[in-house]
């Protein structure tokens, strides 16, 4: 016997780490990736490849600035990364999703402490900043299955840095007829049509951002995380209930003018938002009745900021408050010890 | 008739499907099958004894034995220093070497006496008187467990006999007899209750009968259901002694998680078991009860699980209280690149530092573990906490763990208790098993205890 060591109890310990955690997660939104790549061509490829690079080498970049070791090897950039790129328009200008990245990780994350100290979701953070910045451009939607999608960028894609990007209304008309450019939330929030259900649940004809679209796919790829027991599932459940129960009384009042709960659940990215953005850990309370609270405030405030806002979708910035509520709702929910005093 | 026959017929065999537990807690995988299907094998006496004063919690003995004294096995070495006190009994024949600062498992060098044993000494007890426990009062029992040097051999090292005297405002109706045996690896309290069941069960009448309980219930995890039968063969159809099949579970034996799901009863915190009505001992402790009592003999030797991937001859073993640790692991022998030894079981044991400490009333196991091992254990890194509540959802306790190690961090000491209920925490390390980040929870917890308790003190 050489070394002995010497450590505290407990001297076992369960195996997945952060990392594996993190990287279970880039697993579950490969197959969204993909999906998105199918459906909307190169241009969103080239998009989720340098967002992410953005977001990876933003990470790497503060690091070195903090004279820190590099923190990329915890996935956790990669997975903003990808989150970013699918919740933008296909057409996005490429220059425009490297400074988006580049916020969401500066801005969002290493200004805070980096991994696990950051207060609002990074992903998020860079979308706010990019439709804060430019918000014609992330309003411009290009249609799905267009012909040729694995041969040819979209014209916005190529923009130089710093420039406007060229207007796709041309290109969109031409590569499939009678293509409006307007999501099935604008449709229905706008001009009073409501996309059906099931195109809205695998995704095969509906256009918005490239990673929302099937909410069949997304649910798959949460369940695998949720099997794996890397997600909490109360979550993004309590997150839909409550977005659900908040349409539903809303098209209770008035059917006409308000969308029936189950387009609200299937339609824009409130199943993208609720399985893999409200259930981010870090801005998430720890609490099991906190939790609940959250989940429900979330759904509640996209509802409300869809139904009465000024835009069609409301999932990002019902994500933010309730990332900003977090530390409040933990305080209050504490959970009751064993043998506690009445 | 029939109808009310097949109902308790059902609902014993209900008892085994519907199996009660508490609520969070891990489940840690077991590597008990080296070590359950052995025998307890007595091991041979060592040259030399080290036996600590303290032992135990609460006042260390007082010794009344002389350097060059010669002594019996079983003879008292060392007399209680006061109530929170027991003594302790020579574990061999030999001769009182000296008595002096040793180092034991606890930390701070502690006064032991050295007792040097007689070669070729016999293992049977010849000390002792033996009397009928029927006749005896239960003030005369609690100083007769006081004399037996019996403490708490689950680990916990509280003296039996204090445990016994229960204030005047609660009265105990129900003794929980703990068989759980939750940490891996530890198989002691299972052979125990394989062989040993008569000492057991007369071990579980003198505890009844010294707190005038009406009922005794064994608790006994759902992994050692052939202990679970040989002990209903044994015991009386419509005696006061039943068993309950509990969920496999870690911390299932924690005391007041045994007293929640077996009897659904919470234990207030700060206050003891005897404030709900209940008294909780370990097998392993009756055991010893129901075999030194009648005997009138004192506690010198224990049963000790001995096991993990760096021994070669794993077992359980009966051991001679004293015995030093270099000794123990000649007779059973190394294998693989020994990396890390462990008194007691892997989840609350504690690292021993040197080979020269004695196995002292409560160490409850050995456990080896190799380098292999070892490398999947510990984290390759440390990361910050991403707040993923796998704590909180592991805290038997239903503390917030998460908010605790926070505060630590910012040396928030009295917040942690004042705010956040730090004193409940029992240290069980759940929740630095389930921690992704690899955060060291529960040694964060111990220091801020420590630092608060200073500060108190001062």
């Amino acid at each position: 016997m050489t070394t002995v060591e010497l450590r505290t109890s407990p001297h076992i310990r369960k195996a997945p780490s952060v990392a594996d955690i993190m990287r279970n997660v880039v697993y579950a939104l490969l197959p969204i990736c993909m999906f998105a790549v199918y459906q909307f061509g190169i241009s969103a490829l080239a998009l989720i490849i340098v967002v992410t690079g953005s977001c990876v080498a933003t990470e790497h970049f503060f690091c070195w600035m903090a004279d820190k070791p590099t923190a990329i090897g915890d996935y956790s950039a990669v997975i903003t990364g990808l989150l970013l790129a699918l919740t933008l328009p296909p057409g996005f200008p490429l220059w425009m999703g490297v400074i988006a990245g580049f916020i969401g990780i500066g801005l969002g994350k290493t200004l805070f402490g980096g991994i696990g100290y950051n207060v609002l979701n990074p992903a998020l953070i860079g979308r706010a900043f990019v439709q804060a910045a430019f918000p014609a451009t992330i309003t411009t939607w290009t249609p799905a299955f267009a012909p040729g999608r694995f041969t040819e960028f979209i014209p916005s894609t190529l923009t130089l840095p710093f420039l406007k990007p060229p207007s796709t209304e041309e290109w969109s008309a031409q590569a499939v007829d009678g293509f409006t450019g307007a999501t099935p939330l604008a449709l229905q929030k706008f001009e009073g049509i409501t996309t059906d259900t099931t195109s809205l649940f695998t995704g095969m004809i509906t256009s918005g951002s490239i990673g929302e679209t099937s909410a069949f796919l997304i649910i798959i790829c949460g369940l695998y995380l949720v099997v794996r027991k890397m997600m909490e599932w109360r979550l993004p459940v309590a997150m839909l209930s409550g977005a659900f129960i908040t349409g539903g009384i809303l098209f209770m009042i008035n059917p006409v003018k308000y969308p029936d709960p189950i387009f609200i659940l299937f339609s824009g990215g409130l199943m993208l938002g609720a399985i893999f953005m409200a259930s981010d850990m870090v801005a998430s309370p720890v609490t099991p009745k906190g939790i609940w609270v959250y989940g429900l405030l979330m759904g509640f405030l996209t509802v409300i900021i869809r139904t009465f806002g000024g835009l069609p979708e409301g999932v990002m910035y019902a994500i933010l408050l309730g990332n900003a509520a977090s530390p409040l709702i933990e305080a209050a929910t504490q959970p009751k010890i064993y043998g506690a005093k009445k | 008739m029939i109808i009310n026959n097949v109902k308790s017929k059902l609902s014993n065999q209900m008892q085994f499907f519907r199996r009660k537990t508490f609520s969070h807690g891990v489940h840690p995988p077991g590597h008990k099958d080296d070590t359950n299907i052995k025998s307890i094998r007595r091991m041979a006496f060592a040259p030399k004894m080290i036996v600590p004063l303290a032992q135990h919690f609460g006042a260390p003995a007082a010794p009344i034995v002389y350097a060059g004294q010669n002594v019996v096995r079983g003879e008292p070495i060392a007399k209680a220093n006061g109530f929170m006190s027991v003594p302790h009994h020579a574990p061999a024949t030999g001769t009182i070497d000296s008595i002096e600062l040793m180092s034991t498992a606890r930390g701070p060098k502690t006064e032991s006496i050295i007792l040097k044993v007689t070669p070729g000494a016999s293992q049977n007890v010849l000390y002792g008187i033996p009397h009928n426990i029927d006749d005896l009062t239960q003030e005369e029992i609690i100083n007769a467990i006081q004399d037996t040097g019996v403490i708490g051999l689950g680990g916990a090292g509280f003296p039996s006999h204090a445990k016994l005297t229960v204030p005047k405002e609660h009265k105990v109706d129900t003794v929980l007899v703990n068989g759980c045996e939750c940490e891996p690896y530890l198989t002691n309290d299972h052979r125990i209750m394989l062989e040993r069941i008569d000492e057991l069960i007369t071990g579980i009448r003198i505890v009844l009968k010294a707190l005038g309980a009406e009922q005794a219930i064994i608790g006994i995890e759902d992994n050692k259901l052939d202990a679970v039968k040989a002990i209903q063969e044994k015991l009386p159809p419509q005696g006061p002694i039943s068993i309950k099949v509990l969920k496999t579970k870690y911390p299932q034996g924690a005391e007041k998680m045994l007293i929640k799901s077996v009897l659904n009863r919470e234990v207030p915190s700060g206050n003891y078991p005897s404030s709900v009505g209940v008294g909780v001992y370990n097998v392993g402790t009756l055991s010893q009860l129901g075999t030194l009592l009648p005997q009138r003999q004192g506690l010198i030797e224990r049963v000790v699980t001995i096991t993990g991937p760096g021994v070669k001859k794993p077992g359980n073993y009966m051991i001679a209280l004293g015995t030093p640790l270099r000794f123990v692991m000649k007779q059973v022998g190394y294998t693989g690149s020994v990396r890390h030894l462990i008194l007691g079981g892997p989840m609350m044991g504690t690292s021993v530092a040197s080979l020269d400490v004695p196995i002292t009333k409560t160490v409850s196991a050995v456990l080896v573990l190799t380098k292999e091992e070892e490398a999947e254990q510990v984290p390759e890194k440390i990361y910050p906490c991403i707040k993923c509540g796998a704590c909180v959802k592991a805290c038997p306790v239903h503390l917030n763990p998460t908010q605790l190690v926070l505060l630590a961090s910012k040396r928030r000491y009295e917040d942690m208790q004042e705010k956040f209920h730090l004193n409940d925490c029992f240290e069980c390390g759940c929740c630095s098993y389930v921690c992704p980040a690899g955060i060291p929870l529960v040694q964060y917890f111990r220091i801020a205890k420590a630092i608060n308790r200073e500060k108190n003190l001062s």
